[in-house]
């Protein structure tokens, strides 16, 4: 019988290969990719548009007269530039990404699909009110859900994003103050704080006052007692706190505050622990930022754009900045200025131009309609019972400052398990790259040595719960083991290996610049 | 005849007349990892002692250097500028900070010895 | 729920492993004052996508899509096509759904395109630096005026009149906490002289360009008056496709320049999100605030990009950073890039001009009409002119026949009497020929 001996291998053959390298340097699917600058040319574009001349006559004497010195590139060329570039970063929808304090839970695509809506991402912020009547019911609607899930009366929706809410709640603090006819300079923020909090503060003209943290891992509620006073404009805390415990004296630390006629501040950043289950206006808080970029899944979109609504108590609500949104009749009003304010209002001002992030507005409002109320207590729950999991499951392997738990959405370890190995908490980390893991977010918070605070959130299932917690172990193990090689210079299977960040801070090179020019000839 | 006194804010002090020459100790320097930017104080300035005198940042850290005593600036070290690896190579010679003219040479004493500085370290 | 993966059987797994009787378990150290029950919510319970879509779409079928009329407003939000390529692009999962890049191994995309961003900000507003954005233009003008503040160690910030209102009350609410801001009197269609205003006081002077009522200013005399008397230069822009066809900021002495970089690569979104630009001298980095992507190498000599000066930031210096900001606009100044490469040197340009074509066409058939005047004799895309009649009427008589003929000055300014009659018009390559007739011949109608 005839028949075709020419036919390709089907068996793998050896699966050992030397190390060769490529030719193009290119590895399979790993692509190198230059800068954009470095591949454009001359008199090419991805976009066709009219070749239209126009004079100077109403350009003043302004017209550009140099090239701006953008390279040209057809639209197959830009697209496979970022489509390889996007394949050099890690991503939510590619792996879990433990990374405490940030919340990298999963994105809904239908909230993009929403945001896409034409009736939503055409409309302008300027547009005659009557022709924007869905977009301001749907921030209403939002403003619903907010102050309902925290039982606070008002929220301020303008913020941009978690800092920036910061800024709008203790601006509203210092409005509140100086309507009282009262100047307080100084604000207490705990050791465990984010960076945001002091940096906020000190913007706002206030001193900051830092507050100790107990061996337990909570805020010194003694410590902050004693500290209080009539200079005390307010108390900064996060709750649950970046150690990922909730505070169990909040309400007598609010009591305090509020004792001495200061006010409570809330970082909410980790809101997603409890949404559902506690409402913090029953905490005693004043203010309190919503990440909707964390607790109602925004996107993080390589950081940013992010939004801060802030939620307000009735004694800070007068304050709140412009805009506000009133319903009018059977119509809703947008009020921008001062001159048409409503009697008890009394702004501080304006956070930004027009109304905040609508376009995260209704990502997050499509997040919690899927949701419902139950599904948002489910939610949280489900990311402090993985926590939990994480850190009952490995508080033997690893070590864990506050082990006895419960915790909240997130659970710390610290480096004593580390200690005696060479192995460096920076070290564990990045070994976790090569097993195909986004790190934990590492050395916060401050009150703990070599900290590691792991954050699976809800959106993981007890599968892959149950394969991350066996990596880390064995990790672990291998560290104790005096088995430094998988740590040492990790990762080894990245795109790139640890970049020199000294170099990247002594001499900056923050733009690309033509390599035949002169670096004066700006 | 020069001699060098410490602070508990890990500065280095070398007096040569009215002259004191500052700058950060080793262990300091260590503690700081890779030096990239420092931030000297300009010549006149009048400082005070335990006021914020120079700027001193690693990759991940930024820290104040203080002024050890009283005085007024007489030199900043330009070459930190741009060369603050200098900081780590050389923490107590050529990566000296400032100089300043002493105001009260009496606040000298209260500083640390050598000897005392290194117990002062081992017990961190 | 569908985006909950833990079943009943895993829950009672886990909690038997943690050693806790129940969930109720696990958050017993918040106060049973303020432990509420599941039904304490007058929310609606879980909904599927169908119904999710349905409802929110019946929402946003109630607003009037720009691109749906005749559709003329600017005043810091302008309406370009943005190419298909780029919300393909950005919607990728890799750039969608990652971080901000403190893990700079497995991050190279974002931390590139931030690289690419920085210089492609730097060339347009021919500036030496730019950081990675801000939250948008306002916010980077409030930022610009505090970094002034800092490097001149100076109090006083001189706002122009023909600052977009909204970034001057931005300004205001933030610098006036460590200064003093003083705001020029409003002259639309006139370049202001600032000489006089400018003192030993006096960190910067802040103008727009072209202004808020679209007019385009001569920065260069503004930039000698604040250097001579050591104040520095604040530029704004708020439409950065003028920069196609006007000379760069950079180019008239401007110090730092603060732009609203929306109009190329995003949307309207009912104004957010946005993108910030911030651009200035090499010798301020120190000072300016946001994030930066810098080049370096790997261990292994390979070209990469790392965060870098980050020593400026909150998460380092706490309160003693440069600003509180933590995030950046990242997916937005992806868009950005991504839109600026597809256009290149050639298309960009040509997109500048074809906006400002389309622009004078328009203003001289709309000054054509009896009563109506063109009040800026100099502009890009956006021009404004006086009506006889009050032009919020006028622009809500047109609305009701579904155009959208601009901005009443008065919705920027509802204090200035002075501005009633003046409407500030924005043509865009896509105001189409019939859209502008529509425009002209309604216009001519309820006048």
């Amino acid at each position: 019988m005839p028949m075709n001996a020419q036919g390709r291998p089907s068996a793998p053959g050896s699966a050992k290969q030397p190390e060769i390298p490529t030719i193009s340097g290119d590895r399979g699917l790993d692509h190198e990719e230059a800068l954009i600058f470095e591949l454009g040319r001359e008199g090419v574009t991805g976009v066709d548009i009219p070749d239209v001349q126009v004079s100077d006559k109403r350009l003043g004497n302004s017209r550009r007269r140099g090239r701006i010195g953008l390279p040209g590139l057809s639209e197959p060329e830009v697209v496979r530039h970022y489509v390889r570039l996007s394949r050099m970063n890690y991503a939510i929808d590619s792996g879990l990404y433990p990374l405490g304090s940030c919340t990298m839970k999963h994105n809904p695509r239908l909230n993009e699909k929403m945001a896409r809506l034409p009736g939503f991402g055409d409309v302008h912020p300027l547009q005659p009110q009557q022709t924007v009547q869905g977009a301001l019911q749907l921030i209403s609607e939002l403003m619903r859900w907010l102050t309902t899930l925290t039982g606070m009366p008002a929220v301020a929706m303008s913020p941009k994003a978690g800092a920036h809410g910061e800024l709008c709640g203790l601006l509203t603090i210092r409005a509140a103050l100086e309507a009282r006819g009262e100047k307080r300079t100084r604000i207490l923020v705990p050791s465990s704080a984010h960076g945001t909090n002091p940096a906020t503060a000190a913007l706002c003209g206030f001193r900051v006052d830092e507050v100790p943290a107990t061996e337990d891992g909570h805020v010194d509620a003694d410590a902050l007692e004693a500290k209080l006073g009539p200079d005390v404009a307010a108390i900064m805390l996060t709750n649950p706190n970046t150690c990922g415990l909730f505070e169990p004296r909040v309400k007598e630390m609010a009591d305090a505050v509020h004792a001495v006629g200061g006010y409570f501040y809330c970082d909410g950043a980790n809101f997603n622990a409890i949404a559902g289950r506690v409402k913090p206006g029953d905490l005693g808080v004043d203010a309190m930022h919503i990440n909707l970029h964390k607790t109602f899944s925004t996107p993080h979109g390589g950081g940013g754009p992010g939004a801060g609504p802030v939620v307000l108590s009735a004694a800070l609500a007068p304050y709140a900045p412009l805009p506000l949104l009133l319903q009018d009749g059977d119509r809703l009003r947008l009020i921008e200025e001062r001159g048409a304010l409503p009697a008890e209002a009394k702004p501080f001002g304006r956070m930004c131009a027009f109304h905040g992030q609508m376009g995260m507005f209704v990502r997050a409002l499509a997040y919690m309609l899927s949701h419902g109320a139950d599904g948002i207590r489910q939610a949280s729950e489900d990311a402090v019972l993985s926590a939990n999991f994480i850190l009952a499951s490995l508080k033997d392997a690893m070590s864990a400052p506050f082990g006895d738990g419960p915790c909240m959405h997130e659970a710390l370890f610290d480096d004593s398990f580390l200690e005696g190995t060479g192995v460096t908490t920076l070290d564990f980390a990045k070994a976790m790259i090569d097993e195909g893991y986004h790190p934990m977010t590492m050395y916060f918070p401050l009150v703990v040595h070599g900290a590691m605070l792991i954050e699976p959130t809800e959106s993981e299932s007890k599968e892959s719960l149950d394969r991350f917690i066996h990596v880390l172990r064995a990790l672990a193990k291998e560290a104790n083991a005096g088995k430094r090689e998988r740590f040492e210079g990790a990762p080894h299977y990245a795109p790139r290996h640890r970049l020199d960040e000294t170099a990247a801070a002594r001499k900056p090179i923050l733009r690309w610049r033509r390599p035949d020019l002169p670096q004066a000839a700006e | 005849m020069s001699e060098t006194r410490y602070t508990d804010q890990h500065e280095w002090v070398r007096v040569d007349g009215d002259e004191a020459t500052v700058g950060i100790t080793k262990y300091a320097a260590e503690q700081l990892g890779d030096v990239v930017f420092v931030e000297v104080p300009e010549t006149g300035r009048n400082l005070g002692k335990g006021g914020e005198a120079a700027v001193v940042e690693s990759v991940k850290a930024a820290s104040e250097v203080y002024a050890p005593v009283d005085g007024d600036v007489t030199a900043g070290n330009p070459a930190l500028a741009d060369d603050p690896a200098k900081v780590n190579a050389d923490p107590e010679g050529e990566g000296w900070f400032f100089k300043l003219k002493i105001a009260d040479k009496s606040q000298l004493e209260k500083l640390m010895t050598a000897a005392q500085y290194a117990e002062f370290v081992k017990g961190l | 729920m569908r985006y909950l993966p833990l079943t009943g059987d895993d829950r009672a797994a886990m909690l038997a492993k943690i050693g806790a009787p129940n969930i109720d378990a696990l958050f017993r150290d918040v106060p049973s004052a303020a432990v509420v029950s599941r039904s304490a919510f007058d929310l609606p319970d879980t909904q599927g996508e169908l119904e999710v879509e349905r409802g929110l779409s019946r929402i946003a079928a109630r607003n009037v899509a720009a691109g749906s009329v005749p559709f003329f407003c600017g005043a810091g939000a302008y309406r370009h096509h943005v190419p298909a390529a780029v919300d393909h692009l950005i919607q990728r999962s890799e750039f969608l759904t990652s971080y901000t890049p403190y893990q700079p191994e497995i991050a190279q995309g974002t931390l590139q395109y931030l690289f690419e961003f920085q210089t492609q900000v730097a060339l347009l507003t021919g500036m030496e630096v730019a950081n990675a954005s801000l939250y948008d233009g306002s916010t980077a003008t409030a930022e610009a005026v505090l970094m002034a503040q800092r490097l001149t160690k100076r109090p006083k910030a001189v706002l122009s009149g023909g600052l977009h209102p909204h970034y001057a009350e931005t300004v205001e609410t933030l610098a006036s906490l460590s200064g003093e801001v003083v705001r020029a009197p409003i002259t639309p269609g006139k370049a202001e002289d600032f000489a006089a205003q400018i003192d030993n006081q006096t960190a910067c002077v802040v103008v727009q360009s072209p202004d808020a009522f679209g007019l385009i200013r001569d920065l260069r005399p503004i930039a000698e008056a604040a250097h001579a008397k050591g104040a520095l230069l604040i530029a704004v822009v708020t439409e950065v496709v003028s920069l196609g066809l006007l000379e760069p900021p950079g180019h008239q002495g401007a110090d730092i320049v603060a732009a609203e970089g929306q109009s190329i690569g995003n949307g309207l979104n009912f104004g957010g999100p946005y993108v910030g630009l911030f651009a200035t001298r090499e010798k301020f980095i120190r000072q300016m605030p946001g994030r930066l992507s810098g080049e370096t190498v790997d261990a292994n000599g390979k070209r990469g990009f790392v965060l870098t000066l980050s020593t400026r930031e909150q998460h380092i210096r706490r309160e003693k950073a440069t600003s509180n900001i933590c995030t950046n606009s990242g997916l937005c100044c992806l868009a950005f890039t991504i839109h600026l490469s597809l256009l290149g040197e050639e298309g960009f340009v040509r997109l500048a001009r074809a906006n400002h074509a389309r622009a004078s066409a328009l203003a001289d058939r709309l000054s054509n009409i009896k009563g109506v005047e063109l009040v800026t004799p100099n502009f890009f895309n956006e021009f404004t002119i006086r009506l006889p009649k009050p032009a919020t009427s006028i622009v809500d008589a047109l609305a009701d026949k579904r155009i959208i003929a601009g901005v009443p000055a008065p919705r920027l300014w509802p204090q200035e009497r002075d501005l009633r009659d003046l409407l500030i018009v924005a043509a865009t390559e896509t105001a189409s020929d019939e859209d502008c007739d529509a425009l002209v011949k309604a216009l001519s109608e309820v006048l």
